[in-house]
């Protein structure tokens, strides 16, 4: 199939439809909107289901009923849209069905605006809905990695009965870029033993639920949960390196922000500086013992976000102290340029700071010396 | 048994099979015990246990699940509609029912309710209206009527503070998508008969592919109002009736010629 120019929410649209999206529900929403039009048109074409919902909350229900069939089912909505389906996602991730969620950030909190963002990192990675449950998370940078990573999300989200969230934020979802769409996969004609599909031919009946009134029933499902959030951890951690054979120093980030960082990652070698980029796909499960590891052999780290430090955390929690690790954000829906992180890889080369003291308070002070 | 009594015992009543024969968690007198009897025997009637999937709310009856022998999946609190959406929209040749109670529908659930209706949704909605949260133990509701006791209007429900109740039959019907939208109550036998021709009437409809339709069903929560089932249900005959009013609030054309 040829590459052709696309829009990064058209891009996973028809990506979903091509790995065999049954069932979409959603409402509309900036920047994810297009999404949400392109699919009113082409899942009607295949004969399958569309529905604008009347809220978050009604798309995300409806996702939760479908998801119940067994059948590929997604929604997409952005940042304040995200937070009025957690009651939803919640209850998703307790009754283990399998459904894709696109999340295509912009600023917050609250209202914010429209312009890209990843304030919602610790949202989707590290909680949202109540209760203990995990979402697999995949960031991809590009349009092509939208469209690959979609794909990806529904095979996982059956694989492990979980949530998978293409996690993006505005500027991906706007961009266009030349990309390749995947080859249709034909519609599912078996589903899984916990179905409900209609106790069909006098089978015994099914249901599925997330209430488990007994708390050592609740306890059992709790960890038969974990157990399978252990083997995600186990098998599908991805990241992508960049000149990192002989790095001595590392950029990382996720989403657009690592491919902003690239840029200012092949500026630094360019002038000779050994400096290299870590993207990690998979923010959930996060790749901690590659930054553990990077963390014995390295001089220093960066961490670029388009947050107050939200990754951040879990890059401290896996660097232990080994390395000092220095943080530069942009946040409000301002996405960084290439030269601002240069800027910051040149002072920690130069300034070798040191590992104590919070890098977000460092980079507080320099943002208010900034403004 | 001597061949007179064989002679004299003939079955007139018993439990269907699509009612599964388990303990029940309802308390004595309550009306949620003779709703699921009467959706049971339709589906039975109608033989659709093999393509039902019902979709149990948040409230009393959360656990319907346990009662039915047919396929349930289990909403959070007011969802149910949507909830079925996403069921019936990808197993549209499936019978889909919701069973919710009058805080779960007209009031966390209000905006799913009327969307549901309003886009003429083909499933079928229970509504069980006992004016008050019986799970939580009896406080107000949205049906709560003026005056009302509960436990979290403990004066009587004070429309210059708390509102006045939702007729939510009354709402539905106004919207085109609504095909069928009844009031029934279950407060004596007469009622509880004519309730199930309506339940019947519900499912055909949804059979026919003619849209949304609820019957909404007046019931007793005797645990909560402090009183003897028997009185509840005189109380819900004096009270609830004259608030409420059983009766066809929205009958599609085509719907009215279905026989039954």
């Amino acid at each position: 199939m040829a590459r052709e120019l696309l829009k990064g929410n058209v891009a996973i649209a028809e990506a979903a439809i091509r790995a065999g999206l049954t069932s979409y529900f959603g409402y509309p929403i900036t920047p994810q909107t297009e999404l949400l039009e392109y699919l009113s048109a082409r899942m009607p074409e295949e004969g399958r289901a569309f529905v604008q919902a009347e809220s978050e909350l009604g798309a995300i229900n409806m996702v939760y009923g479908a998801a119940c069939t067994g059948a590929r089912v997604m929604t997409s909505s952005s940042s304040p849209g995200i937070s009025l389906m957690l009651e939803g996602l919640s209850y998703i991730a307790g009754t283990e069905v399998p459904m894709v969620l696109v999340d295509v950030m912009r600023g917050g909190p609250g209202l914010g605006n429209i312009a890209p963002a990843q304030s919602d990192y610790n949202q989707i990675v590290h909680g949202g809905g109540h209760g203990d449950y995990h979402v697999i998370a995949l960031a991809p940078a590009n349009v092509q990695e939208a469209i690959d990573m979609t794909v990806l999300a529904f095979d996982l989200a059956e694989k492990y009965r979980s949530i998978a969230v293409v996690l993006i934020d505005g500027s991906l979802g706007q961009m266009m870029e030349p990309a390749e769409l995947p080859p249709f996969k034909p519609l599912a004609t078996q589903f899984p033993e916990w179905a409900v599909r209609g106790a069909e031919g006098g089978r015994e009946r099914r249901f599925l639920s997330s209430i488990y009134l007994s708390p050592p029933e609740e306890e059992k499902a709790n960890l038969r949960m974990l157990r399978r959030w252990k083997d995600v951890e186990a098998n599908e951690i991805r990241y992508k390196e960049y000149f990192m054979e002989d790095a001595k120093y590392v950029v990382t980030g996720f989403g657009s922000s690592g491919r902003v960082a690239l840029s200012a990652v092949r500026a630094a070698r360019a002038e000779g500086i050994p400096v290299g980029l870590l993207r990690p796909i998979t923010v959930s499960p996060f790749p901690y013992k590659v930054y553990e590891e990077l963390s014995k052999k390295v001089d220093g780290m960066l961490v670029v976000e388009m947050n107050t430090g939200q990754m951040l955390e879990d890059v401290l929690k896996a660097a232990q102290g080994r390395t000092p690790v220095e943080f530069y954000g942009r946040v409000g829906g301002i996405v960084p340029l290439p030269d601002e992180i240069l800027t910051e890889i040149h002072r920690l080369v130069e300034e070798k700071p040191a590992v104590g003291g919070h890098p977000r308070d460092r980079w507080m002070d320099r943002m208010i010396k900034m403004n | 048994m001597n061949t007179l009594e064989q002679d004299l015992e003939k079955l007139v009543y018993e439990r269907p099979d699509t009612l599964v024969e388990t303990t029940t968690h309802y308390c004595p007198g309550c009306t949620h015990g003779v709703a699921h009897r009467l959706i049971a025997e339709v589906i039975e009637e109608m033989g659709l246990r093999d393509r039902t999937i019902g979709v149990a709310s948040v409230g009393c009856s959360v656990f319907a699940y346990n009662y039915f022998d047919f396929d349930f999946v289990q909403a959070p609190h007011g969802r149910a509609p949507a909830m079925a959406t996403g069921v019936k929209r990808t197993l549209p040749d499936r019978v889909v029912l919701t069973y919710q109670g009058d805080g779960d529908l007209a009031s966390i659930g209000m905006g799913e309710i009327v969307h549901a209706a309003a886009r003429g949704e083909n499933i079928t909605v229970v509504f069980l209206n006992n004016a008050n949260y019986g799970m939580t133990g009896g406080q107000m509701a949205p049906t709560t009527l003026p005056g009302q006791k509960t436990s979290t209007s403990p004066s009587g429900r004070d429309v210059e503070t708390a509102g006045f109740p939702i007729r939510a039959s009354e709402l539905l019907s106004t919207l085109d998508g609504a095909s069928y939208v009844v009031r029934r109550s279950l407060h004596d036998p007469k009622s509880i008969r004519l309730a199930k021709k309506a339940l019947r009437t519900a499912f055909e409809v949804q059979i026919r592919g003619l849209g949304f339709s609820m019957v909404e069903l007046l019931s007793i929560c005797p645990t909560n109002w402090g009183m003897t089932p028997v009185d509840s249900l005189h109380w819900l005959e004096s009270n609830m009736l004259p608030y409420y009013p059983v009766g066809d609030y929205k009958i599609n054309p085509i719907v009215a010629e279905i026989k039954i």
